[in-house]
Formats: C-alpha cells, sequence, structure tokens
C-alpha cells in the first residue's frame, strides 16, 4: 500500500504537466455540471417560493355565526394537505385589498368585501389535482358561498416545474454523461502515457492489483483536487452572479462536499475501468 | 523445467505460427533457438513466459500448465523468469539502479532487502559504478547488462533472452553472450533466441534450429527423434 501511495504520488511529480492536465480538465467537467446544478437549485427555489403563494379562499356567507366557522376551521386545519387556515373578517379583506391594490385603493372606499377562510397547502400537496380536490371539499359547507384558488394559475405553475425538473433531469444526466467521458478518456491518455511502465511490471511479475492500485489512488487523488477545484470555480460564479446580477442561493455544505465526493468517485471508476481494460489488452 | 509439448500457435489475422513444437529444457541448460525472422522464436519465448497460450498443445514451465493457468499464477511464475528483450525495455525516467530495483519493488519485495540485492545484481554485470546513471547516459550494451541485472534481481532459474544482442555492435555482443555464459555458470538456464550464427558457432551449447513455425533440428538430439516425437 505504501509502495502504491508512492507510486501515486510519483507519477505527479514525472508528469505534472499530464497530471494538472488531468486535473484541470475534471475540474471543467465538474464545474459545467456544477453550474448547470447552480442554475437547477436556483429555479427550484424560485419555484418553491411561487408555490407557497398558492392558497385557497373559501368566501364564507353573510350572517354565519362565528362558532360554525370556528367549527370549520378546526375541520378543515385537520386535512392532511392542509397547512394553515386563517378567517379574513371582512375589514381586513378591504384593507388587504387596499394595499395590495395601492393606488386604485379609493376603488374600494365604501364597498364591503366578504369574510373568508384562507387555506395554505403543505409542500407536496400544491398540485392543481390536490387544490381541486380541497376546493371541492371546502365547497360542501353550507355557508361556504364561493371557492376561489386561481385554478389557471396552479395548472401554470405545476406545468412549469414538471418542465424544469424533467428538463433538469435530461440535462443533468447528459452533463454527468459527458464529464465522466472527458475524466474518462484523461485518465485513459494516463493510462496509455504509462503503458510501458505497466508492461515491465507485468514482465517482472506484478500482480494486476499491484498495477491497479497506484492508478486508482491518482485517480482519486486527481478526482478530489478537480472536484474541490470546480466547487471553488461553482462558488466564484455563485459570487459573481449574485453581487453584479441577481441574488443566487448556493449549495449546502452536504450537497457540496457530495460533489467533490461524485468527483473523487469519477477519478476512482474512470481509473479502475481504463486500467482494467489496458490490463486485458497486454 | 519447461516443456512444450506438440504445441501449435495461430494467430487469426497472420496465420500459423507455431506447428506441433515438442522439445523440453533442463535445469541449468544453455539452449539456443535459431532460425530466421518469423521462424517462431520469439513466439516460443511468449509462450514460456505465458504472455500468450498455445491455440493447441501444452507448454508447461516449472510445474505450471498452460491450459489452466491463471493470471495470478502467471504473475507468480514470472517472478521466477528472468526475461530480456532486443529493445532493452527500461524506463527511461528511473536510474540504472531504479529500473532494477522495480522488478523488486512491485513484486512486494521488503524495502530494507533491496539495495543490496540491486547492487550484487548491478555488480554481477559489471555496471556498480554507473548504477545512478539513466538509460539514455549509458551505451546500448551497458543499457542490456541493465536490462539483465533487472532479469537477475529476484533469482531466475531461467533467464529468456530474446534477440539480446540483436541491437548491438559486435564487441558489446561478445560482452552480453559472455554474460549470460557466466549467469549460466552460476546454474541458472539460460534460453536464448538469436539468428546470429557466429554466436552459436561459437559454442557448444545445445540449438534448436526453427523454420516456418517447426522445430527442424535440435543439436541434442537427431531429427528423427524430433519427428518422432511429433508423431
Amino acid at each position: 500500500m505504501r509502495l502504491a501511495l508512492r507510486e501515486a504520488f510519483a507519477a505527479f511529480r514525472r508528469a505534472p504537466l499530464l497530471s494538472a492536465l488531468g486535473v484541470v480538465t475534471i475540474a471543467f467537467s465538474l464545474f459545467a455540471f456544477g453550474l448547470f446544478a447552480l442554475v437547477a437549485l436556483n429555479i427550484r427555489s424560485a419555484l418553491v417560493a411561487v408555490e407557497e403563494r398558492v392558497e385557497i379562499r373559501a368566501f364564507v356567507a353573510e350572517g354565519t355565526s362565528v362558532e360554525a366557522v370556528a367549527a370549520a376551521m378546526g375541520d378543515i386545519g385537520s386535512f392532511p394537505e392542509v397547512a394553515q387556515v386563517l378567517y379574513v373578517t371582512p375589514e381586513q379583506a378591504l384593507e388587504r385589498a387596499r394595499s395590495e391594490l395601492g393606488e386604485f385603493a379609493d376603488v374600494f372606499e365604501s364597498a364591503f368585501l366578504p369574510a373568508s377562510m384562507d387555506i395554505r397547502l403543505r409542500p407536496g400537496f400544491r398540485d392543481p389535482a390536490t387544490v381541486r380536490g380541497v376546493a371541492s371539499r371546502l365547497s360542501t359547507y353550507e355557508f361556504v358561498d364561493d371557492v376561489r384558488y386561481g385554478q389557471e394559475w396552479v395548472q401554470k405553475l405545476y406545468d412549469l416545474r414538471t418542465l424544469a425538473t424533467v428538463t433538469g433531469m435530461g440535462l443533468g444526466v447528459a452533463f454527468a454523461a459527458v464529464a465522466v467521458i472527458i475524466i474518462g478518456a484523461t485518465i485513459r491518455t494516463a493510462v496509455l502515457a504509462r503503458s510501458r511502465e505497466i508492461w515491465i511490471m507485468r514482465l517482472v511479475g506484478a500482480t494486476d492489483w499491484f498495477i491497479r492500485a497506484p492508478f486508482l489512488i491518482e485517480g482519486f487523488m486527481k478526482g478530489v483536487l478537480g472536484g474541490a477545484l470546480a466547487l471553488g470555480l461553482t462558488w466564484l460564479a455563485h459570487r459573481t452572479i449574485s453581487r453584479n446580477f441577481i441574488e443566487t442561493v448556493f449549495f449546502d455544505t452536504d450537497v457540496a462536499l457530495l460533489g467533490v465526493l461524485v468527483g473523487a468517485l469519477m477519478g476512482f471508476l474512470g481509473s479502475m475501468f481504463s486500467v482494467g481494460r489496458h490490463l486485458r489488452q497486454v | 523445467m519447461i516443456r512444450l509439448h506438440n504445441v501449435g500457435k495461430e494467430y487469426p489475422r497472420t496465420g500459423v505460427a507455431l506447428n506441433h513444437v515438442t522439445f523440453q529444457m533442463k535445469k541449468g541448460e544453455f539452449v539456443f533457438v535459431t532460425g530466421p525472422s518469423g521462424a517462431g522464436k520469439s513466439t516460443v519465448l511468449r509462450l514460456i513466459y505465458m504472455d500468450e497460450k498455445p491455440t493447441h498443445g501444452e507448454v508447461r514451465v516449472s510445474g505450471l500448465t498452460s491450459r489452466t493457468a491463471s493470471r495470478h499464477e502467471i504473475a507468480m511464475l514470472r517472478r521466477k523468469l528472468g526475461i530480456v528483450f532486443q529493445d532493452f525495455r527500461l524506463l527511461d525516467d528511473r536510474t540504472a539502479e531504479a529500473n532494477v530495483a522495480f522488478a523488486l519493488e512491485v513484486t512486494g519485495t521488503p524495502r530494507a532487502a533491496i539495495p543490496p540485492k540491486v547492487n550484487r545484481a548491478l555488480a554481477q554485470v559489471g555496471l556498480a559504478s554507473k548504477a545512478t546513471r539513466y538509460p539514455k547516459e549509458l551505451s546500448g550494451g551497458e543499457q542490456q547488462r541493465v536490462a539483465i541485472a533487472r532479469a537477475l534481481v529476484n533469482d531466475p532459474f531461467v533467464v529468456l533472452a530474446d534477440e539480446p544482442t540483436g541491437n548491438l555492435d559486435e564487441r558489446a555482443t561478445r560482452g552480453i553472450f559472455q554474460l549470460l555464459r557466466d549467469i549460466n555458470a552460476t546454474g541458472t538456464a539460460v534460453l536464448m533466441a538469436t539468428h546470429d550464427l557466429d554466436l552459436v558457432r561459437s559454442t557448444n551449447a545445445r540449438t534448436l534450429e526453427m523454420n516456418h513455425g517447426r522445430v527442424v533440428y535440435d543439436s541434442s538430439e537427431s531429427v528423427e527423434s524430433v519427428l518422432e516425437l511429433e508423431e
């Protein structure tokens, strides 16, 4: 094991340019993937923020007793889909309408708006079918005059989210595949550059595992370095965009570390396949 | 020790390389394999160090048979063989001593045991004073000596030399040949493929002559008996 480690480090020393090229190639292919993941993450968090505004409003008929509304609210609050139920009095409704309409506030000078129950849904229950289901259950209450939830808007939001997810996954797989291919080719170049050494090792009786070990360690180290470099570049991109264009979110520490680990794994597996393939040929 | 029995080797692209080759080599023997280019000399050597397996027949080396040898067993076998090539096959980015030490390192020899073995092998081939030179700083003959030192460092029971003097001038050729004779004198068998007939005639060592993938003459027995064995 000590020799394998020493040989892996020696490979960096003996061919610094090729090793640096390998690390940079891994870094850039993971950086491209990281940038894409960053865009996907920010689109997703923007959609989540918009989704949080999905709300069902059940208008309460004039003259309904407070007890009846309170009982219904308790009932509705226990629906598994429901996160929160708020009672909005006619005065609060008027105040809200005025503040939302700004310069047209005087339109509501003497208007009367009905009281309502405003229902927010839990994450994961904001799709059109669930929203429709909850709305229709609300309309079964006798004192509920009308139920509104912006049906068209919810459907569009849902479609957008589905599109973003499918596109994101498709592009993510494509980017990851390109990264794997580039990393594999880089490591294969490193293996071919040392084919003479591998051949001599086989000739003097080194076992396959002994030949593989330094390459696996080398691939792992290149993957870690490339992954860390890619993470740094992605963070720089995130800071630049946040400062100059639009506030963006960055990966959690866990996800960032996972990214570096994926780089290391790619380096390791790339080496394993490249050396394995080479050994089968010599 | 080494036994080829009715061995044939065919390649998909180039066809038959060996046909009904049968011979044995005893412990400590010096054997020349001669013949023109394409006669099958190198193929015989490759089959002995099990870089390839025969298409038919059997190669048996130190108890290991080509019929069942696994990659791991072949690796273990090669630790007991010393292999030398015409083009030396040294690592240019390592010194002579590092090239020799490489054969020990990659076979798991304890670190402390490596320097004395390397020094002994380099001394044996007369290159103790040039241990720290890189291959490019050495003459062809000296590079071949480094390759021989690498072959010897694991104390092989046989040295397989494939045209070891093919790239050398006459003087260096004599030196390398004498070195192989000296190695043989210490009890290590040598199987040397060469087309240098002057070299072959200069000794009374056993000679196997090959042509068109067949052994056509074995100086240790009559041609008739070889053909009999083939039958």
